[in-house]
């Protein structure tokens, strides 16, 4: 799997936002700081953490929705960087958002929403290609065609995530960053769904960016899992590898807090409670952003940050002490 | 079933007993099924309209109040100002002069006693003896006009404005909004009076014999404060409305597409807030009627003979011991047109935006 070429390159990716904090005044809040991976064509990387670890920031700054504070993100070879790269980047990398119900707007009919990205980019050449295309991607993700005309709002959860990804379908990307697709859906939906993203890699060859906090459904779907903490990357490696062998305390402590089917296992898998609460993102604590709930940590740990260093062939881990 | 087999039922309890209900037929399953008509939010926000009763009444009289201020000045025989008793080569009758309603001046009555059908004063005639009833129709047609014409000037300054500021943010809505609070913080009613004022000075050489001129100072002035000042509620609605479309996830994803600027205010922006810039302007029209009305009232709003519903009210307090109806007449009219205008506006709120209901 390594030796496949590599579709993504992140590099040093920095994502600070300006909080307001009194007049005038504001607070460098790091939501991402200095996240490096690549994904390879064809793979799904899951990117798994605490609701606020800024895993959705991490996705929407590799597709300049955000303007990276600092780093580069390089595409298919080619650096992404000024208006025209950006725009030819947009045909290739799209997003799935997490949240289904806010991110189509209310005002538009089906087919002018999965219409919308066709139009943008001028992709057919009379009307009837338009309707042809809008019916092969609803019957890609299985909304039929009388569908069409109706608003986003008549339509469930999981419909309105199908419409969503139609959409990011539209334009026949070569990427696409999932972000939490399945977390605003009913359990009973969520299956349909993640197959359905499989189903469609295989057929259309997409290479997918698979954010999410549930490590199930990541395991189930990735090639390869990388753990975020605090707006760093603390662990990468192969799906199966992290999942049974995690090195990073913070992977160990968030896969014990995994239910486990089997209860003989599970009895044997203590369960590891953390202490304390994930730290507030504008008040880091120095070094490791992990040291204030990490059983492990020394002296070493609050005075700088570890590197991630590869422990085993693409098994990453950033720790002083293993 | 059979009897025994079921729960025994506490008579005070409220569970319910399946027996008493039928099995859905195969077809009653297909009718629940099929989900309801797709309609356009337009068609929902007229068909939630047309069931306020309220606002359909006031949607009639406004319209019954259009017509009649457009149409029958057509062909209504009195001009509004023609001074009935003044005809060229004679002396000025003065019989004309303060006729009550139905009465008719001396020539009129001569006319009629040898035979001649005589459109009736239905109203009376004013002091100059001018028909009283095509003054306040003519008054209404004026007040419109004001109103409507304001409420666009309002309405394009606004959304503007709005925009720019709400779209752009950071520190361009920063200063704009901060100009917005100092004409805000101005006191409207002594800001019109003073440049209604020194406008009807300084403006009065530049118009003198064009169009303009029979309009006169009043009026332009009118507008002109419109235009300065009272833009101001319509910016901060339009840019908070525009604001908050900015924050939304489907504004991002039309980024994530490659959307540009243009297309994202057009196609997403706009729709997104167009029932509050129609809400608002519908309402904005009372509100710049009454401004007028109030300015005319004050002898600072249209040029003579024009009337405005304001202006009569005002001439009539001279004789309103004897000719209240003089009074009453326009102040109804301005009530009706106002009063109509806000019901309707909030009748458009309630179907368009229930959101912005208070
Ligand atoms: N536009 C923004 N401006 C300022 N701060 C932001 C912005 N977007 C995100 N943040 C902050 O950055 C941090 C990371 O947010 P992010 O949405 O990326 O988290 P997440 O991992 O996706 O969480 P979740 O699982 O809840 O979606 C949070 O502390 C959040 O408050
Ligand atoms: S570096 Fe120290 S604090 Fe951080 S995870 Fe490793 S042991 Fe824990
Ligand atoms: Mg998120």
């Amino acid at each position: 799997m390594s030796e496949q070429k590599n579709l993504l390159e992140v590099k040093h990716l920095k994502q600070y936002f300006d909080v307001p904090n009194g007049f005038l005044r504001s607070l460098k809040l790091k939501a991402v700081d200095d996240v490096s991976f690549n994904i390879a064509e064809g793979e799904t990387l899951g990117l798994v953490g605490e609701s606020g670890c800024g895993k959705t920031t991490v996705g929407r700054t590799i597709l300049q929705l955000y303007k990276p504070t600092d780093g580069e993100v390089w595409f298919d070879g080619t650096k992404i960087e000024g208006k025209k790269t950006i725009h030819e980047f947009r045909r290739n990398a799209q997003m799935v958002f997490q949240d289904p119900y806010s991110s189509l707007d209310p005002r538009m009919t089906v087919s002018d929403i999965i219409g919308e990205p066709l139009d943008v980019h001028h992709l057919y050449s009379n009307r009837k290609e338009r309707e042809e295309k809008i019916g092969h991607l609803m019957d890609l993700v299985g909304l039929t065609s009388d569908h069409a005309s109706r608003y986003a709002h008549e339509f469930s959860g999981g419909q309105r995530q199908r419409i969503g990804i139609a959409r990011a379908l539209a334009v026949d990307p070569k990427f696409i960053v999932c972000d939490e697709p399945v977390s605003a859906l009913d359990v009973s939906i969520q299956a349909q769904i993640v197959n359905m993203f499989e189903d469609l890699q295989k057929k259309l060859g997409l290479t997918y960016l698979f954010i999410a906090h549930d490590l199930l459904v990541v395991k189930h779907i990735s090639t390869r899992i990388a753990v975020m903490y605090l707006g760093k990357l603390i662990e990468i490696g192969p799906s199966d590898e992290l999942y049974h062998r995690p090195i990073h305390p913070y992977t160990i402590s968030l896969l014990s807090a995994v239910p486990v089917p089997d209860p003989n296992v599970a009895r044997a898998n203590k369960r590891i409670h953390l202490e304390g609460d994930v730290p507030s993102p504008l008040h880091m604590p120095s070094g490791c952003p992990f040291r204030t709930r990490c059983p492990r940590a020394t002296a070493k740990c609050a005075e700088s940050m570890p590197e991630l260093k590869e422990i085993t062939p693409g098994h990453s881990v950033a720790c002083h002490n293993l | 079933m059979k009897k025994d087999t079921q729960i025994k039922k506490n008579p005070l309890s409220l569970q319910l007993d399946l027996s008493s209900f039928e099995k859905a037929t195969d077809e009653e399953k297909f009718l629940q099924q099929r989900m309801r008509e797709s309609t356009t939010f337009f068609k929902d926000g007229m068909k939630r309209l047309s069931k306020n009763k309220i606002a359909m009444i006031s949607l009639a009289v406004i319209t019954l109040i259009v017509l009649i201020a457009i149409f029958v000045p057509m062909f209504y025989p009195y001009d509004y100002g023609q001074q009935l008793g003044i005809v060229a080569g004679q002396d000025s009758d003065s019989s004309y002069n303060n006729l009550r309603p139905f009465e008719y001046g001396e020539t009129e009555l001569k006319r009629i006693e040898a035979g001649e059908k005589i459109f009736p004063h239905i109203f009376g005639t004013d002091a100059h003896g001018r028909d009283y009833a095509i003054r306040v129709i003519y008054g209404t047609r004026i007040s419109l006009v004001v109103g409507f014409f304001a409420s666009i000037i309002v309405l394009i300054i606004g959304v503007i404005y709005g925009s720019i500021s709400g779209y752009y943010g950071g520190k361009v809505d920063l200063i704009m909004m901060r100009i917005v609070d100092i004409i805000y913080s101005l006191p409207d009613l002594l800001m019109i009076i003073l440049l209604s004022v020194v406008l009807k000075q300084t403006l009065t050489p530049v118009i003198e014999g064009t169009p303009l001129g029979k309009l006169g100072t009043g009026m332009i002035s009118i507008f002109i404060v419109f235009a300065l000042l009272y833009w101001v509620s319509m910016a901060r609605l339009i840019r908070g409305q525009i604001l908050s479309i900015k924050q939304q996830d489907y504004v991002l994803n039309a980024r994530s597409i490659g959307a540009k600027s243009g297309h994202i205010i057009r196609r997403h922006m706009l729709p997104n807030c167009i029932s509050v810039i129609i809400i608002s302007t519908a309402l904005q029209i009372p509100s710049a009627i009454f401004t007028e009305s109030f300015l005319s009232f004050l002898g600072l709003g249209v040029a003579m003979p024009m009337p405005s519903l304001g202006s009569l009210a005002s001439d009539a307090l001279s004789g309103i011991y004897s000719y209240a109806y003089r009074l009453i007449i326009p102040a109804i009219t301005i009530c009706l047109i106002v009063l109509s205008l806000n019901l309707l506006g909030d009748g458009l709120r309630d179907a368009f935006d229930p959101k912005l209901k208070k």
